[in-house]
């Protein structure tokens, strides 16, 4: 057998390729079906389009980012992961993993895209800064917009890999320094499916993949662009300490007796109640573990502008503009405080400038009173 | 003025319907204030008991909702209700933008706010529902309402099967997500308050000047109008008792 992979092939030939036998091929289909939400009976038109479906090409772009989100999807757990993103799914570009470099990289790009003109995906890890014409991030002497704009002209659809691309991430908090925003901002006519998070859990990174790859359509999207079956429930609703909250009990510091027994982090400004993802359930590491279950309230690394709802640990977020630990509720108090300090002034104004009316019709209902029958 | 005192008629101008809808909302305001803020920050009670057998955090979430259902019950019926109840319950006196409104505003912001004197002594200033001032800043709570009932909805939404609460899911995105979402939940709280206040202190104010029966109106449903505001044309109503 022929083990060159070719740009045809189709997904089971490339991994049957790579050495892996039938039986791991539908495991992982198996695998893959369960984390992408759907039932048992799907798994057969899982493994049947990973069978005769030729791999599409994907184009993954790097912005301004940490490669956070790249180095997630490297560790997906289970190999035939790795694979599919190394391999199987022919990705043509990545300019932090693929080995060609330089000159070499960009042209294999401009082949691609050439060749797969409106069939590819694209993919996009980091913000793109607008500010100065776009100066703050430059490939090959290219800033980010243009390449974006480019690279999105001939995609089928675009996939935003972690919370930069999806909403603005870090460069995007304020004052946002190089003007940067997400992709949904610049490129406005094509499907964009988010997959936010600082940075997002690999096993979603794939199974969004996996799902355009086996159905050929977008999965099914919330109000806010991300797939439902990954960013459907709150981290809270999953949480494995949701009892501890709806029973009341709360660890309120971290070197206290009650975080050691593992109460509800809610009151160390656990933002649990307010992200959607899948940490909850399907964990990270291989499901070892997520940042509740290590201890640490969630910090919302997957929701719009978390950076700015600030301080992490506290659930009330500053208000804007106010300085400094001026929260809704410091702010509130002053102000109900100020109206009852009016309200008491007010009173006493009262007594005085109303006072001749209230006298004579005093004066009056005391003769009254006198005329009374008994 | 004249030297004798004025004669005042009962009117009955805060029907049962209006009554009801006002203490409905009063309660569940301070029930929603009060579990809200339990919600927003909630006692740690380091309780030795497992988790499995208490619950306590749960039923205050639980009220909060459900007041909040009733509350808006109430108010989807107070607004079909300004189209059928009687004249001091109409959607009107909500409006002030007419000639009348505006120069009862003015009137209520002169005497009754800057605490200056009257001199006209017109008696059709004297509000026999409502003022208008009251009444706009009645409309304006609803609309903070609306904020707040379609935030909160919406907060709940994403975890609700009910087509009522999913309605608002849309709000979501358009504040920018949950945390947001809850944070304007939050701060319009406080406006509630403020608003509690300051309604409060002026029904006590104006029954302490005016003496005309104003706090007790929102329960008997009567005020006491001067006689000399009565159309003399139409015949006197008789009181046997």
């Amino acid at each position: 057998m022929d083990h060159t992979l070719k740009k045809d092939d189709t997904y089971y030939e490339s991994i049957i390729k790579k050495g892996h036998s039938r039986r791991d091929f539908m495991k992982f289909a198996t695998f893959i079906t369960a984390f992408m939400g759907y039932e048992s009976s799907v798994v057969g038109q899982v493994a049947k389009a990973l069978e005769t479906k030729r791999r599409i090409p994907v184009i993954w772009e790097h912005f301004q980012e940490c490669t956070g989100c790249s180095e997630s999807f490297i560790r997906s757990d289970h190999p035939l992961v790795a694979d599919l993103i190394l391999d199987s799914i022919s990705l043509d570009y990545t300019d932090t993993l693929m080995a060609a470099s330089g000159h070499n990289a960009e042209e294999a790009k401009q082949e691609s895209m050439k060749e797969n003109y409106g069939k590819y995906i694209l993919i996009v890890e980091g913000a793109i800064p607008t500010k100065d014409d776009g100066v703050y991030c430059t490939i090959a002497g290219r800033t980010a917009v243009e390449i974006l704009k480019e690279s999105a002209a001939g995609a089928a659809a675009i996939i935003t890999f972690g919370s930069c691309s999806a909403w603005g991430g870090v460069q995007a908090a304020s004052p946002n320094p190089t003007g940067s925003v997400p992709v949904d901002e610049i490129i406005k006519d094509k499907p964009i499916i988010k997959v936010p998070g600082c940075p997002p859990i690999s096993e979603v990174m794939t199974g969004v993949i996996v799902h355009y790859a086996t159905f050929g359509t977008i999965p099914d999207l919330d109000s806010m662009g991300r797939p439902k079956q990954f960013y459907g429930k709150r981290v809270h609703d999953s949480c494995y300490r949701r009892p501890y909250f709806d029973a009341g009990l709360y660890a309120e510091t971290f070197d206290s007796e009650e975080a050691k027994k593992g109460y509800c982090l809610y009151k160390l400004g656990c933002r649990g109640p307010v992200t959607y993802n899948s940490c909850g359930t399907m964990g990270w590491n291989n499901g070892v573990s997520f940042p509740i279950k290590s201890g640490y309230p969630c910090i919302g690394c997957s929701e719009d502008n978390f950076w700015d709802n600030g301080p992490f640990t506290e659930r009330l977020v500053n208000v804007p503009g106010m300085g400094i630990e001026a929260t809704a509720d410091k702010v509130g108090k002053i102000a109900l405080g100020a109206t009852a300090v009016g309200i008491a002034g007010h009173a006493i104004l009262t007594n005085i400038a109303k006072k001749k009316e209230m006298k004579v019709a005093h004066e009056m209902a005391e003769k009254n009173k006198n005329r009374i029958k008994d | 003025m004249t030297s004798l005192t004025h004669n005042y008629k009962r009117v009955y101008v805060w029907s049962i319907v209006v009554r009801l809808f006002h203490w409905t909302t009063a309660f569940s305001t301070i029930i929603l204030i009060i579990t809200g803020f339990i919600i927003a920050d909630p006692p740690a009670i380091n309780s030795n008991v497992e988790a499995t057998n208490s619950y306590w955090f749960g039923y205050v979430r639980a009220i909060h909702f459900i007041t909040a259902f009733i509350l808006v019950a109430v108010v989807i019926f107070r607004f079909y209700w300004s189209f059928v109840g009687n004249r001091f319950a109409s959607w009107r006196n909500f409006i002030p933008f007419t000639k009348k409104g505006i120069s009862n505003i003015w009137h209520v912001l002169k005497v009754d706010i800057l605490l200056l004197p009257d001199k006209d002594h017109k008696l059709s200033n004297i509000s026999i529902g409502h003022n208008y001032l009251a009444a706009f800043s009645y409309l304006i709570m609803t609309l903070l309402f609306v904020l707040q009932f379609s935030t909160g909805f919406a907060l709940m939404s994403e975890t609700s099967d009910f087509w009522f609460t999913n309605m608002f899911a849309w709000i979501l995105p358009f504040f920018g997500g949950d945390i947001l979402t809850r944070y304007i939940h939050h701060i319009s709280t406080w406006i509630f308050m403020i608003f509690i206040l300051v309604h409060v202190y002026l029904v006590l104010y104006h029954d302490y000047v005016e003496a005309r029966g104003e706090v007790s109106s929102m329960i008997s449903g009567y005020k006491f109008v001067r006689a000399e505001r009565f159309d003399r044309s139409r015949p006197e109503v008789e009181e046997n008792n």
